[in-house]
Formats: C-alpha cells, structure tokens, sequence
C-alpha cells in the first residue's frame, strides 16, 4: 500500500476511486427516499441520513420541518437535544416539557419546549410509543464501568460524548449539553419513585414524526439506553428523513389542544412577529 | 451546646448561618467535607438548588444523571447528587422529609405564562433568582439547568400525569448535604404564588454551613 501510494497522485486516485461507496450509516447527498409520505415531493426533501449504533448527527432544520425518525432494527436510542438556532442560549428545557404538559411521557400531540416559554418542536406522530424524558444519556463514566469503555475512540461510544461533539460543530460547548430526550427507548415510573426502563427490543421500523415550531439545531446521539439492563452494549441504526414543510397554521389541533400548549405556540408566533 | 432546635445534631463549628428572606436568591461556596442543612422555617418552602463544581463551573448538578443512577426519581437520604460527568457533588446525609423533588424544574417567567397566563409574566421567578446569583460569577443562561426542588412534591401517576401538589414538608424540617467535591450552591428561595409548592405564601428558609 505505501509503495503504490507514495506520491500524490497515486493517492489522489486511491482517494478518488472510493467514491459511490456505500455503507448502511450514512448521509445521502442530495436526499433521496422511495418512501416519503403521499403528497410530499421529491424536492422538498432536505435531510436523508441513516445514524451509526453509537453515531450522532447534527442538523440544522427550518421552521416547519418535518423530520421523521425510523427505529430500523428496533434497538436504536434517539438521544436529542434540541436549540433555537438563531439564539442557542435558548434550548430545550425537559422539566418545563413535562411540567407545562401535566405529563411526563411524550407521544403523539405533545410538545417540546424551550426554557423560554416556546414550542421547538412538535410530536405529529408516534407509532412507538415508549419515550423517556427523566433518565438523560450515558457518560465516559458510566460506559466505562457498564462496557469497560465509552471513549468516542472506542467500542462503545457514551451519549454525552457524542453531544460534546454534535454541539461543537456549532460552536458549542460543555455548558450547552442540556438535559436530553430520548426516543424510542422508554422510562416508567413507579409509584415509589422506580424508574423501569423499556429498552425493547422492538419491532423493527418503529417511526415518529415531529415538527419544527422554530429554526432549531437539531443533535442525536444514538448509543445504548443508560439504563439498558443487557450486558453487552446493544444499539441499531437509526434513520433521519426531513423535508420542507409550511408553518403551523392558527387552525392545526396541535398547536390548539391545551391551553398551555396554546400559548406556547402564541410565544412561538410573537417570537417571529419582527 | 445550643438549644436552637434547627442546629440539633449537627456536629463541628458553624462555619455559616444565614436567612434566606422569602423570593431570593442565595449563592454559596461549600468546601468538601463541610454540611449545608436547609431548615424549612414555616413549613412547605420550595428550596430550588443548582449546584457547580467550585473547580470548573462546566461541571455541574444533573437531575438525569442523579436519577438514573439511583434509578428512582425521589431524592432521599443516602441519594447522591451527581454532575453532568457522573461524579458525586453531594450527598443526602440526612432529612426529616420522605423526598424532594428534581423533575419539576424551575419556575421562570416565561414559564409562568404557559402554566398560568400572560399576567404572570412580570411576577418574580425562580429562573431570575439562578440568573442573578450566577451572573455575579460569570455564569448565565446556558449554565442554568434542571435543578433540584427541596421540600417540594412532585409525584407521577401511571400515565404519565404530574404536577406539583401540596408539599409534605412542615415547619422546621430539614435536609443535610454533605459536599463531595467543593462545590458552589447557587438556590432560590421559590417565589412562586400560583401553585401550592409554597403553600401560596413564599417564606423564608435558613442555611446553616457546618465542619
């Protein structure tokens, strides 16, 4: 190899040649699906991306986007976090989410809100069903006690460590990883406070779909639930498709479902009366 | 040896002692090895507390963290409060209430306005308390996190429904927090009047430092 490499061409041409490869986790430049819903066109497709077990992605959406988020194999964990993209300081804030909400578990309707008073994102639909906003992500540590090792270098990458990274590609940094969500892996509670994990695994193709409120980053880590029970560090890849779609209109049953919620959308809209 | 009830059991000097006046903010720097008690002076006082290792403020307290690790969602003697990188800042030593609460967050303003109207829009908040104290030190927006509710109650039915309901905690009851690692406590005495977390009626709480 380094002999037939051993000048610049040769390795231009080495480069070159790898070109049209495919692999199953990667981007797909320009986005391309044979499965976008009825009525959405082919053009108005703007992210198609399938996330590595132990990968993240990173995105910046437009209000209005619809992104949807496939469970391939029915083992992946959508850890996300999520930011205004015009003012990072402003992110997604879960103990409002629950709280605002009367309810901890999302699905189908339910909002996800900032720390300032605004829906980021809307939940359209959910075919999945166990979510978890109460357990947050793993770290180098526990990932090095659980797999014997959770650096970004290693075997089994932990979910904070990858947010570090997604984060950074927009200039971020260890104060913006807030307290995520995670999708597809679920947390009940018990009535004494037991936290029972749901890590599956599930049926594969489980789909969600959501709604950008505003321009948001978007980050997803993809790496085991941290309270998976199984011993060996188990995750499946995870599929994102985003495509253009309009802002939420005064009529939509989402944004008009609760009071609460109603008003979240009303800061949404004031936000962007300028 | 003092007859001041809140100081019972506590060993060591006194390092600090302070009243916290109702709606305001307290921030605080605790050695490792030392004790913070809170005393809830009249009873059912939301104490919202964050925490940041006093070494490197990036570290800081994680509810997620904290409840995963324990895997349950109260707080309660023997609980360890971890950062965002898993380590121990502090640990419940002691407390006469079942549970606190770290899942309810804070009030803000902003928050305000979802939960109870537009009108509440110019009350004081908790989230005002963590900006003030923080921003002494250089800290902001960013650095404001899910926190803890002492005293507060915030249970969560099998479908998910929660809220913050009457408290369980009484005058004079308290918590003990030993510092694993020195830490700065940034709290604020809840200030919040639309919901029972302060019986309607925000009071003051003391903080007592020992070593």
């Amino acid at each position: 190899m380094s002999q037939t490499l051993s000048n610049p061409n040769a390795a231009r041409d080495h480069a070159r040649s790898m070109a049209g490869t495919l692999v199953e986790a990667m981007p797909m430049l320009p986005p391309v699906a044979d499965d976008l819903p009825a009525g959405v066109a082919s053009d108005d497709l703007v992210w198609e991306e399938t996330i590595a077990p132990g990968g993240y992605a990173t995105r910046r959406l437009a209000r209005g986007t619809r992104l949807r988020l496939i469970d391939l194999k029915g083992d992946a964990c959508a850890s996300m976090l999520l930011f205004n993209a015009e003012m990072p300081s402003e992110r997604l804030n879960v103990a409002d989410t629950v709280k605002v909400q009367w309810n901890a578990y999302l699905g189908a309707g339910k909002l996800l809100l900032s720390d300032m008073g605004r829906v980021l994102a809307s939940i359209i639909e959910d075919d999945a069903g166990t979510h978890d906003t109460f357990c947050g992500t793993s770290n180098a540590a526990t990932n090095a006690a659980k797999y014997g090792d959770g650096r970004n270098s290693g075997p089994y990458p932990n979910g904070r460590d990858r947010f570090l990274l997604g984060v950074a590609k927009h200039g971020l940094g260890r104060r913006d990883v807030h307290p995520c969500v995670n999708l597809f892996k679920g947390a009940k509670i018990a009535p004494d406070g037991t936290i029972m994990p749901q890590v599956g695994p599930y049926t594969p193709g489980r789909s969600m779909l959501l709604r950008t409120e505003m321009d948001v980053i978007l980050v997803i880590a993809n790496c085991p639930h941290i309270l998976d029970p199984r011993e060996d560090w188990t995750v499946t890849p995870l599929r994102a498709t985003a495509w253009r779609g309009p802002v939420t209109p005064d009529s939509d049953p989402v944004r008009n479902a609760t009071p609460e919620g109603l008003r979240a959308f009303q800061n949404v809209e004031d936000y962007f009366r300028r | 040896m003092s007859d001041d009830p809140h100081l019972a059991g506590l060993s060591g000097t006194i390092l600090h002692d302070i009243t916290v006046p109702a709606r305001a903010p307290w921030l605080h720097h605790i050695a490792a090895g030392q004790t913070l008690r809170i005393v809830d002076l009249e009873g059912n006082q939301a104490v919202d507390f964050l925490l940041y290792s006093a070494q490197d403020d990036a570290e800081r307290y994680s509810a997620q963290d904290t409840v995963a690790a324990q895997g349950n969602l109260f707080l309660r003697q023997g609980t360890v409060l971890r950062s965002n990188e898993g380590r121990p800042m502090m640990t419940i030593a002691a407390t006469s209430v079942d549970y606190h609460d770290t899942i309810g967050g804070a009030c803000s303003c902003e928050s305000n306005t979802l939960r109870y109207g537009h009108h509440t829009k110019a009350e004081h908040a908790c989230v005002e308390n963590f900006l003030e104290a923080n921003l002494l030190e250089g800290r902001g927006k960013r650095d404001i996190v899910s926190n803890i509710n002492f005293f507060m109650n915030v249970p969560v039915e099998e479908d998910g429904a929660l809220g913050i309901v009457d408290g369980i905690s009484a005058p004079g009851l308290t918590v003990d927090l030993r510092a694993e690692m020195d830490v700065i406590v940034v709290v604020s005495n809840c200030p919040q009047i639309n919901n029972p977390c302060n019986g309607f009626n925000p009071t003051p709480v003391r903080m007592i430092v020992s070593a």
